[in-house]
């Protein structure tokens, strides 16, 4: 095994990977950061991104508006004082992205644009055309380029962490291109590798999204926080999944029946205005859009096609030179993927699984409850998002909270015990040899099958709309899974780039995941945000839920679930309104 | 829905036991939407677990399933079965590139060229976050907007001849970057990566084939960059060598 001695470890090169080691070099350029990213880093899922970051700009605009929004739309279940730091630092991260480079979109005088997303008061959306994740990570990937401290380990898949004497002193690594493996001793780590949509079938989500640092932590004693809140986002395409822009509403575009009708308007959302009015209909937020397209299809009023259900995302009334300046990739993948041109047809969507709300449980300043180890991004809970997180928050999330797991981490590493090496070594022994194990197994069970098995029943206990029977069976299955997987077989049993063997790695972390998922919200008996029941328990209940759930790893068994209060300084719970009466209750407080 | 089989011949190539690369050809069903991807994702996950190519993001913005199909350079999430029947496929790994494994190449020279040309901003003028962002007319932002787009996939290094010949050549995809950064009205690192375009492994290894530009799957025009940086190139001589000293101020 090949040894890297190094001061911070950061996994995962997305945009809080490099955020985060960006910010840890201007902190103490004498610091050794290492990256590590089991694909190129802009390769990472925020190249996906595509609508836009929340930073309030207007004069008309506040932080306690946007503070409002967040919190409401989170059904409460937000962290107020993290949320605060948050909203009160979007603004100076978009500022730093484009002090770096990022191709904003302008207006004619050369300031910024923004525009309307969905629960949002105001335009407050910073984007970069349509393809506003794919530039904020090509900008911070050659940026970090800059800092002689980073050291990229550019497709390692990271196996493991090591923890001795309590804390995290290291992580366990793949080289993919060798199969060989590597310890990194380090201080502190850092997670920021990303969601977990692959649990399910119709995702946005890219191959890599596999949940990979949560289901490690998991096995770490480390707590899960909120994992019930799965959010789909209501307008991706039939089938692949591939997502379809709020931008495109943003813009004013129009969701419709199959009978034509804006049928938003009969799930509280309306009036139907014909131009977006914020926080309304098309402008509503993602839970309440995809509770509606249920409904919708359950009562037969949507379309059929060969690969499910659709809507229509009516695009046409912009024009095409509209189009093409603000959504100029979702043109060209409605031309490769459908075959149509957004300004002579209606897309066809539907909704799908595109981002874990939940994640690792970290506090404000990204720590866990494991002394050196910290984790920022879509596998960290650090509060913010609640119990459905709005459009264009988590762009803002990377890059806020990137760069206080660098600070925290740079500063964790001075003051760091040490790092016992024979430990460090012998688990990381212990690590490799469980990962060898997988060659060892002789079954007929393919991957495939396990993964198809997972997501089918994903989708059917744990969807928009859950109930008891549903969840529990689907729990059951996936205990059955994680047994199964135990023995899963492969066909290939070489070391160079053995992305099948990677692929059986991944798969365990899922599936650990996905249990904590279920088991979290079997227990959730309430409805808040984007965990929806149809039995008995339709109805939020801040009685007995206004709590965060904490789901904790149990040594061959399903996951514990546990509570913690949620911090409410501000804001205290309401009712969540949207539509026409949006605006008069924000003008009422 | 109506599903049909094709053939698809890949490249196999494992450096731990062959000493050279060999075709296999698998049959796969597909339907109207099937892209070149979700048959090489069928082969893996049914036929074939040790089959080895990259891929992410499904949409044509992550970069990483660039491969070559009959011949041609292309992204395969963006690649339709259906458009090669009733004929069959050949992939292969992308061309020019040193092959790890069946048809995933070697990224590692790209990704050394990108950081030899400076692609960040190095700022005209030291402005702190309290300042603000620059300002930045759409038309400014238009100068160099396309050459943001490239998703770094090396298509163009598969299309280009010169770099097949000499992999020393900068190539077109970090070629286009210099030109995003060279012509970004925040920029003014343009001096410090001169020396890089005037090279001869610079600007100057471009012999005007232009089949980079062709293949871009996102119409960054690498050709048209790697021009107008022979034409500052030539300014750039011209006002070091031959016009008198601060001419070009």
């Amino acid at each position: 095994m090949q040894v890297v001695q190094t001061d911070i470890v950061i996994v995962g090169g997305g945009g809080a990977g490099l955020r985060a080691a960006i910010a840890a070099a201007e902190c103490d350029p004498k610091l050794r950061i290492s990256l590590i990213s089991k694909v190129v880093p802009m390769r990472s899922h925020t190249v996906a991104a595509e609508g836009g970051s929340a930073g309030v700009v207007q004069s008309c605009d506040s932080l306690d508006s946007h503070f409002h929004d967040t919190v409401a739309g989170g059904d409460w279940l937000c962290e107020q004082p993290v949320v605060d730091y948050f909203i009160a630092s979007c603004t100076r991260e978009m500022v730093q992205l484009e002090h770096w480079g990022c191709p904003w979109s302008r207006q004619e005088d050369g300031s910024i644009n923004v525009r309307n997303f969905g629960g949002m008061t105001t335009a407050r959306t910073w984007f970069a055309a349509d393809k506003t994740g794919f530039h904020i990570l090509h900008t911070l990937f050659q940026t970090s380029m800059k800092y002689p401290s980073i050291q990229r380990f550019d497709e390692f898949f990271c196996l493991d962490l090591i923890v001795d004497d309590g804390r995290c002193q290291g992580i366990v690594a793949i080289e993919i291109a060798t199969g060989e493996f590597f310890r990194f001793e380090a201080h502190v780590v850092i997670f920021a590798t990303g969601g977990a949509g692959r649990i399910y079938p119709c995702n946005t989500n890219a191959g890599i999204s596999t949940g990979d640092g949560m289901g490690i932590a998991l096995r770490h004693g480390v707590a899960l926080r909120d994992m019930e809140f799965v959010q789909y986002h209501p307008t991706a395409l039939a089938g692949s999944g591939l997502l379809i822009t709020e931008g495109c509403r943003g813009e004013g575009g129009f969701l419709y029946n199959k009978d034509g009708y804006r049928y938003l308007q009969d799930y509280g959302l309306g009036p139907v205005d014909p131009s977006p009015r914020p926080k309304a209909m098309e402008l509503g937020p993602r839970d309440k859009l995809s509770q509606a397209f249920w409904h919708e299809d359950r009562l037969g009023r949507t379309l059929d096609t060969p690969l499910g259900s659709v809507v229509h995302l009516d695009l046409r009334h912009l024009g095409r030179i509209r189009l093409h300046e603000r959504l100029p990739m979702i043109c060209e993948m409605a031309e490769t993927f459908l075959g149509i041109d957004p300004a002579e047809a209606p897309i066809p969507v539907r909704p799908a699984v595109h981002y874990t709300m939940g994640g690792i449980c970290t506090d404000g300043n990204t720590a866990t409850s494991l002394p050196g180890f910290f984790a920022v991004g879509e596998c960290s809970s650090v509060g913010i998002h609640g119990a459905n997180r709005l459009g264009s928050n988590s762009l803002a999330e990377i890059v806020v909270f990137g760069k206080v797991a660098g600070e925290q981490a740079a500063q964790a590493a001075r003051t760091s015990r040490g790092i016992d090496t024979r430990a460090v070594a012998h688990h990381a022994e212990s690590s490799m040899e469980a990962a060898l194990a997988l060659f060892e197994h002789d079954s007929d069970q393919r991957i495939v099958d396990l993964r198809k098995a997972m997501q089918a029943a994903m989708e059917e206990g744990v969807g928009i709309y859950r109930t008891e029977e549903g969840m529990s069976a689907t729990c059951r299955i996936l205990d059955e899974l994680v047994e199964t997987n135990r023995r899963v077989h492969l066909d290939d049993k070489n070391r160079v780039f053995n992305t099948e063997w990677l692929t059986a790695i991944e798969l365990g972390f899922t599936l650990d995941v996905a249990r904590t998922m279920a088991y979290s919200a079997i227990q959730r008996k309430e409805s808040r945000g984007a965990h929806q029941r149809l039995d008995r328990y339709e109805q939020r209940d801040d009685t007995n839920f206004l709590k965060h759930s904490l789901a904790y790893a149990v040594a061959d068994a399903p996951p514990r679930i546990e509570y913690q209060e949620v911090v409410i300084t501000k804001l205290p719970p309401a009712e969540r309104v949207y539509g026409g009466q949006a605006k008069s209750q924000l003008q009422g407080e | 829905m109506t599903q049909q089989e094709i053939n698809i011949e890949v490249l196999r190539y494992n450096p731990e036991k062959d000493s050279e690369p060999s075709y296999e050809t698998f049959q796969v069903p597909f339907s109207h939407e099937t892209s070149v991807l979700q048959g090489l994702q069928f082969i893996k996950d049914q036929l074939d677990g040790s089959l080895t190519f990259r891929w992410s993001c499904r949409m044509e913005i992550c970069g990483s399933c660039g491969m070559m199909i009959n011949g041609v350079p292309h992204l395969t999430c963006s690649a339709f079965l259906r458009d090669y029947y009733p004929g069959k496929l050949r992939i292969e790994p992308l061309s020019h590139l040193p092959i790890e494994r069946d048809l995933a190449v070697d990224q590692t020279d790209f990704l050394q060229k990108l950081e030899s040309i400076q692609p960040y901003i190095i700022p005209k003028e030291t402005r702190s976050l309290e300042d603000g962002p620059f300002k930045q007319t759409p038309a400014q932002r238009e100068r160099f907007y396309q050459f943001s787009e490239c998703i770094n996939c090396l298509l163009c290094y598969a299309a280009c001849p010169q770099y097949g010949l000499d992999s020393g050549f900068l190539g077109p995809a970090a070629m286009a970057l210099l030109h995003r950064y060279n012509s970004d009205s925040r920029d003014a690192g343009q001096a410090e990566r001169m020396p890089i375009v005037n090279a001869q492994e610079g600007v100057w290894g471009c012999t005007l084939v232009g089949y980079c530009s062709e293949v871009c799957p996102k119409g960054v025009d690498p050709a048209s960059a790697v021009n107008r940086n022979k034409v500052s190139s030539t300014l750039d001589y011209f006002f070091r060598f031959m016009a008198p000293r601060g001419a070009s101020e």
